[in-house]
């Protein structure tokens, strides 16, 4: 190969490399940006007086009279809005049956996007969910039901070879020649005033216990629920790991068993991790029964065997990249097998055990499929460090899921899915970066 | 002592026909047989590695072991401490005596051996932990806390290694940090900590520069009389240098085993001849 092309080559091949670490950093930033973003609003939003009434009424927080002046200066609006509701009923009733029945369906729509921007109208019963207590807290979403007050969404069926397309129309335009058509305009002018939105920082979102399934409040019971299971499944698999890459490294002959097992830890390795999961609900509640249901503990065992393989690997190669020399040097010196093991070679191998270790932590952090079955409910409280032995808990992945396919009202409440994950993801990025500090910490004093 | 058939005749050097040149003193109390191997054969598996070696190191002398690649000096050197116990398959034959004691027999205990019998590797490996925890790592293993003690064998072992003048003054700092002819004296202070009767040095110089090379074989002249030393090295002027006896091996069979100055100036088989003078190597 002459000189020519074995540079071109050479030139290609870097080409090659970098613009592969290119591709990946950009896709990279194309799945976080959006999850950055949007996870921030969970936290950073415009909050409206009735995000300030829910937060002094489910956790009395805030200012008592600033928010009744706030409440007061809305009412002066609401009242108005109401007198038009009221004038409107009165007029209903005067009407013929014909247009009574016309009208009524369009004005129970009214109600219903009156009641979402708002909270309940003044005749309501008192609703028993909290999230029919409170008006939209967030202008967002205050916008949007603005919107559905102003605009009612039809579909057009009228051509049969195509999907129905959705249209919207006037509601102010149904009410023409009665009262309510003031009702309208009205709103839209005065929306400031009713909600007062205002710049808010929701630190509570992290930790405050949610109120009404994720609804208002924020996702402190999931976070500590997610760090309860991963350090849970620390606890049992990284001394397991560690010891058992010591026996696979140090004291394991050359066997037909010890094979065995070493094909077996690569094959645990590469298992699905709901089978996990399932093996964990068969296996330690349903045969051992550490606990009567779902609990943190059946959790954190089913999570450990899942990252078992991983620490026991990555302990294996760092024992394996100690230095020969270090052993020899030891036991030249009078030192028993067992002592060199604790005094030189671990030591030595710590930062690639650590960071196996943490890689793991966040792994175990981030699962789902294991712990559906075996320690996660959607909605709950926080548990206190004595029920992880009965008590399930909610947990980030599980509600990242739940929220995005099988809560009732998911479409209302994305900012919380979305926070949830920039949670998640945060708790994953900060485990890895400690580990990446840990890791050079103890490199630097090994080498000097 | 019986030569076995497949190998020549060796002798064991004793203290009478050791013969000293002029600039070498005889040491006082040494010169009995500290290490003694009779029809020693090493293994590993079906390779024998040392053929049926017959010798006595004499205690308080440096012997030197010479050889081309592969002739099982180091094998040979290595399995005095029991270092080869380390790779799997490796069995031995024959006795292999240190003092009264059987090496190989059925109740020695090994990590005893090895405290009595320190190495010097040819790399030089300090833990990677500060000079003070290196050249401490030792007594401690053995039982020694005070810290007052510990300092003091520190100091011992760094100035028998010529090198507490260098480092008195950065005790704490990590051993890995040092040139490699220090880290290779730390080596030696290290073993000399816990106190061992013999010294087996598998190539300490390989590694370094000509610079270091002269202060370590300095440093053998000066333990030459307190330690019995035994020294594998592929550098025949540092052999000739230093020891008192050389071994010659040759794949696997000791060849001869004379006196240094006997064996390079009048060597008694063609072999060791041939290797001394490079005609072969």
């Amino acid at each position: 190969m002459n000189l020519g092309t074995r540079k071109l080559l050479d030139r290609s091949f870097t080409a090659l490399g970098f613009g592969s670490i290119v591709v990946m950093g950009l896709m990279l930033l194309v799945v976080l940006v959006p999850i950055v973003t949007n996870g921030i609003g969970a936290l950073v939003f415009r909050g409206t007086v009735e995000h300030r009434r829910m937060l002094y009424n489910e956790f009395h927080r805030g200012d008592l009279a600033e928010l009744r002046s706030e409440i007061a200066r809305s009412e002066s609006c609401r009242r108005e809005i109401y007198g038009m509701l009221d004038a409107f009923e009165a007029e209903l009733a005067g009407m013929d049956e014909q247009r009574q029945a016309e009208y009524r369906e369009k004005y129970a729509q009214v109600q219903a996007s009156l009641r979402a921007l708002l909270g309940p109208l003044p005749h309501d019963e008192a609703p028993a969910l909290a999230r029919l207590r409170y008006g939209q807290t967030r202008w967002d979403k205050a916008e949007e039901k603005l919107r559905d007050l102003q605009l009612e969404k039809k579909w057009d069926y009228s051509n049969p070879d195509e999907m129905a397309k959705d249209y919207f129309v006037s509601r102010a335009a149904g009410f023409e020649g009665t009262s309510l058509v003031r009702l309208f305009p009205y709103v839209e002018k005065n929306i400031d005033r009713l909600l007062q939105p205002r710049w808010t920082f929701y630190w509570g979102f992290i930790t405050d216990s949610s109120v009404d399934a994720h609804f208002f409040g924020g996702i402190w019971p999931e976070i500590q629920g997610t760090l309860f299971l991963a350090l849970g499944a620390m606890l049992f698999a990284f001394p397991l790991g560690v010891v058992a890459a010591i026996y696979f490294t140090e004291y394991a002959r050359e066997s037909f068993l010890n094979s065995l097992l070493r094909s077996a830890n690569s094959t645990l390795a590469g298992v699905p991790s709901i089978v996990f999961g399932l093996f964990g609900l068969t296996f330690f509640i349903n045969t051992l029964k550490v606990s009567e249901s779902k609990s943190v503990l059946a959790g954190s065992l089913t999570l450990a065997i899942m990252i078992l393989p991983t620490i026991i690997r990555s302990a294996e190669e760092a024992i394996l990249a100690v230095p020969k020399t270090y052993k020899e040097a030891s036991l030249g010196l009078g030192s028993t097998k067992w002592n060199t093991i604790v005094t030189v070679i671990l030591p030595a191998a710590l930062p690639g055990i650590l960071t196996g270790g943490v890689i793991s932590l966040g792994r175990a952090a981030g699962e789902t499929a294991p712990i559906i079955f075996t320690a996660a409910v959607s909605v709950g409280s926080a548990i206190g460090l004595a029920d992880v032995f009965s008590s399930p808990t909610p947990a980030l992945s599980w509600n990242i899921y739940n929220l995005a396919s099988e809560h009732e009202a998911a479409a209302e409440i994305r900012h919380v899915q979305y926070g949830m994950v920039l949670s998640l993801m945060t708790i994953v990025m900060l485990l890895n970066m400690s580990a990446i500090v840990l890791r050079a910490r103890i490199s630097k004093k090994l080498k000097g | 002592m019986s030569a076995s058939p497949d190998t020549k005749q060796t002798s064991a050097v004793t203290v009478r026909d050791i013969y000293l040149p002029p600039e070498r003193k005889k040491v006082s109390g040494g010169g009995v047989p500290h290490v003694s191997a009779k029809n020693f054969s090493i293994y590993y598996g079906d390779f024998e590695a040392v053929k049926k070696v017959s010798a006595d190191i004499l205690s308080k002398y440096v012997t030197a072991i010479i050889g081309p690649s592969g002739c099982g000096k180091s094998t040979f050197l290595r399995s005095i401490n029991r270092m080869n116990d380390l790779i799997p398959n490796c069995h031995t034959t024959g006795s292999l005596m240190f003092d009264s004691q059987d090496v190989y027999g059925k109740f020695t205990d090994e990590v005893l051996l090895r405290k009595k019998i320190g190495m010097v590797f040819q790399k030089p490996n300090p833990f990677p932990k500060s000079i003070f925890d290196n050249i401490a790592y030792g007594p401690r293993l053995h039982g020694i806390r005070d810290k007052k003690t510990l300092a003091g064998i520190v100091e011992k072992s760094l100035r028998k290694a010529a090198l507490w003048d260098e480092v008195c003054d950065r005790l704490d700092k990590n051993a890995l940090g040092m040139s490699g002819g220090q880290q290779q004296r730390l080596c030696f202070a290290r073993t000399l900590a816990v106190e061992p009767e013999i010294l087996l040095l598998d190539e300490p110089t390989s590694a370094l520069d000509p610079k270091a090379t002269a202060k370590i074989e300095d440093l053998i002249q000066e333990l030459r009389g307190s330690y019995t030393i035994m020294i594998v090295t592929h550098n025949m002027q540092q052999a000739s240098r230093i020891s008192d006896s050389t071994m010659f091996f040759y794949e696997g069979v000791l060849v001869e085993h004379a006196s240094t100055a006997q064996l390079f100036t009048n060597p008694k088989d063609q072999m060791t001849e041939d290797y001394i003078t490079g005609r072969f190597s």
